[in-house]
């Protein structure tokens, strides 16, 4: 089922959580919505399950108005950051409870509702935990549980609150990669809330990068990180050095040159990878120095000063191994590859040399 | 340093420890337990017979059906408001919220006496209902309603004040996961919430329930103390010991002693389930790091 957000505006008191929102979901699609908190992702995903009330705008479910439907109509399955699971039940009663509480007429058998349950505990692989309370299980545990749960009643939408977001780190990527199968065996249209953009470019087939109530960009996780729309984007996902073309004398160059006589504003965005560090002084190159090199898993991280600031670079462990930098060694940085936002838009911007 | 010397550090030394809790005792001796035992001591003065003689009088014994017969009546209104009052402000967000939740309070911070003239002064004779009560042939004050619309009004808050931090800290995300499944909202109350207040509900209702048996001024104002009518134990208690009837006046009292020490076991009994359940769930937590 496809979903279409047009011009969703919500204000909480003065605050505005959502400002004039369009997207369009395709169906079968595993989206991720990005952004720092308060970025007004959960408001959006709580308007596209009817649990919060957009101040203006239009919610359509497969092209057909849904905006005022009830929660209880949408047929979206909703998964919580802390699983909300019902405390007092089993684990089979949780995840029995949608089929439950259908009208009587609609209502499968109790043979039915036990093999429904069965299967869905099997899909999580937790089949004999049928008897344990929610209490009894690990965090983990409970929020495949709160997944089975929601898939019990065959949601025509998955929705996820930053379902990972109170697990620690080995327990969330294992559950990633999980939620990545089951999409792909399930191909349930499905939107996931989060703050982590590794977990949101790991596990989606799109990304919304989402800021201060907007959306900065949408897009292939590849297209938003190598492409960034923004400034912003750009510093979201990974780290970045950022130039101002006026300060930094020849890399001045890599700016929009003067347009009607005036110097136009604009800064270069440059990830640490981006950066190649020389031992010799080449046209163009940036004179600093070496503060401080530390080796991280397969890169050695380089932090630079340069007229007082701090520039980071990543290199290789072979370029590591060649340069042999040490502390205090005067170098040369060159850009391989930079991002300039002026006034409106961006420009890439590579040079014509290489090494 | 041991993990023992490490403990103690921080603690008082066993000297203040043991004056504290010497202290409590002796001051829950004094104004607690010897009053109650001289309840019944003074109740059982001349004997057992004369003791069971006194309970038997049939004015007390209609102050203790109407005391009880109040307290039901006015149990199911409070659960009613309770819940609803406690449901509004804990799981909703509206303008006036804390306006509702200080009204709440109110029959807290007014004096009984006062709430049982407000009563007079609304249903009494001279009153603003009063001429249309009496054309219709209602008794209000002076009669059994005054008095169960009195010790509503005293009796109101409890369960209210026990359930709003309960369902706070319990947090809007079951129901709203039991709607996302498709249940009505009944279902979702009968299902999920209720399960959830049970103990806090359960408690709610005691200390009402003891408030409400044992209201003396509000009820005091509105009953006209008509005997064998109009009187519930606290009010018979007075009556009889004013008459200078020392054995009907403890015997009435130790009965409204034993109501209380039910509900102080019955407390105690709700209060251990509710820490239990919070016990197993804390014991829970921890499992949270591993997969």
């Amino acid at each position: 089922m496809s979903i279409e957000i047009r011009n969703i505006a919500k204000r909480f008191g003065n605050f505005v959580a959502l400002d004039n929102i369009s997207l369009d979901i395709p169906g079968g699609e595993l989206v991720a919505l990005l952004g720092p908190s308060g970025c007004g992702k959960t408001t959006l995903l709580r308007i596209i399950a009817g649990m919060e009330m957009a101040d203006s705008g239009q919610v359509l479910f497969s092209g057909n108005e849904a905006t005022h439907l009830h929660t209880r109509e949408r047929q979206v399955g909703f998964v919580f950051q802390h699983y909300a699971l019902f405390r007092h039940m089993t684990v089979f009663e949780n995840v029995a409870f949608g089929l439950r509480v259908k009208p009587r007429g609609e209502r499968p058998s109790e043979a039915k509702i036990r093999a429904k349950v069965f299967e869905l505990l099997k899909l999580v692989q937790l089949d004999w935990f049928a008897e344990r309370y929610p209490s009894q299980l690990s965090g983990g545990q409970r929020q495949r549980i709160a997944l089975a749960r929601a898939l019990a009643v065959e949601p025509k939408v998955l929705l996820l609150d930053e379902p990972f977001g109170a697990l620690d780190t080995q327990v969330r990527k294992e559950l990633r990669r999980w939620l990545r199968q089951l999409h792909d065996e399930m191909h349930i249209s499905s939107v996931f809330v989060t703050h982590d953009q590794e977990e949101a470019l790991e596990v989606a087939d799109r990304v919304v990068v989402m800021n201060r109530g907007h959306i900065e960009q949408a897009g292939s996780p590849d297209e938003v990180y190598s492409n960034p729309a923004t400034p912003f984007v750009y510093r979201f996902l990974g780290n970045v050095n950022v130039f101002h073309s006026r300060m930094h004398g020849p890399w001045a160059e890599v700016a929009p040159r003067e347009q009607d006589g005036k110097a136009a504003e604009a800064t270069a965005f440059v990830r640490p990878h981006d950066i190649e560090i020389l031992r010799q002084e080449t046209g163009g190159a940036l004179a600093a120095s070496v503060r401080h090199v530390q080796a991280i898993g397969p890169v050695v991280r380089v932090e630079l000063g340069h007229q007082g600031e701090v520039i980071e670079v990543e290199l290789s462990r072979e370029r590591q191994q060649q340069l042999g930098l040490v502390n205090g060694d005067p170098v040369w940085l060159m850009p391989k590859q930079a991002t300039v936002f002026g006034e409106g838009e961006a420009r890439r911007w590579a040079p014509d040399w290489v090494i | 340093m041991s993990a023992a010397a490490l403990r103690l550090a921080n603690r008082e030394s066993r000297g203040v420890c043991i004056t504290l809790m010497l202290l409590a005792f002796a001051f829950l001796a004094v104004f607690l337990v010897l009053p109650l035992v001289a309840v019944f001591a003074e109740a059982l003065r001349q004997g057992w017979s004369a003791y069971l003689d006194a309970l038997k009088e049939p004015e007390t014994l209609s102050a203790v059906w109407l005391t009880l017969g109040i307290a039901a009546l006015v149990l199911p209104f409070n659960i009613a408001f309770g819940v609803a009052a406690a449901w509004a402000i804990a799981k909703f967000d509206f303008r006036g919220k804390s306006l509702l939740t200080t009204l709440i309070d109110l029959p807290f911070a007014v004096s009984p006496v006062v709430a049982g003239l407000l009563f007079i002064l609304i249903f009494g004779a001279q009153g603003w209902f009063g001429p249309w009560l009496s054309e219709h042939d209602v008794r209000i004050i002076f009669a059994a309603p005054g008095m169960a619309i009195a010790t509503l009004f005293i009796s109101v808050p409890y369960v209210a004040r026990e359930l709003i931090p309960l369902m706070q800290a319990q947090g809007r995300e079951e129901e709203e996961a039991a709607v996302s499944l498709g249940a009505s909202g009944w279902q979702m109350f009968r299902r999920v919430t209720l399960p959830n207040i049970k103990w806090g509900l359960l408690y709610g209702v005691i200390l009402a329930n003891a408030r409400a048996m044992g209201e003396f001024g509000a009820v005091s104002v509105v009953s006209g103390h008509i005997r064998g009518e109009t009187n519930t134990l606290p009010l018979h208690v007075e009556i009889l010991y004013n008459e200078y009837n020392a054995v009907g006046a403890f015997a009435a009292a130790s009965v409204l002693a034993l109501l209380a020490i039910v509900t102080l076991i019955a407390k105690t009994i709700v209060e251990w389930r509710m820490r239990h359940e919070q016990q197993t769930l804390a014991a829970a937590l921890p499992a949270e790091k591993t997969a």
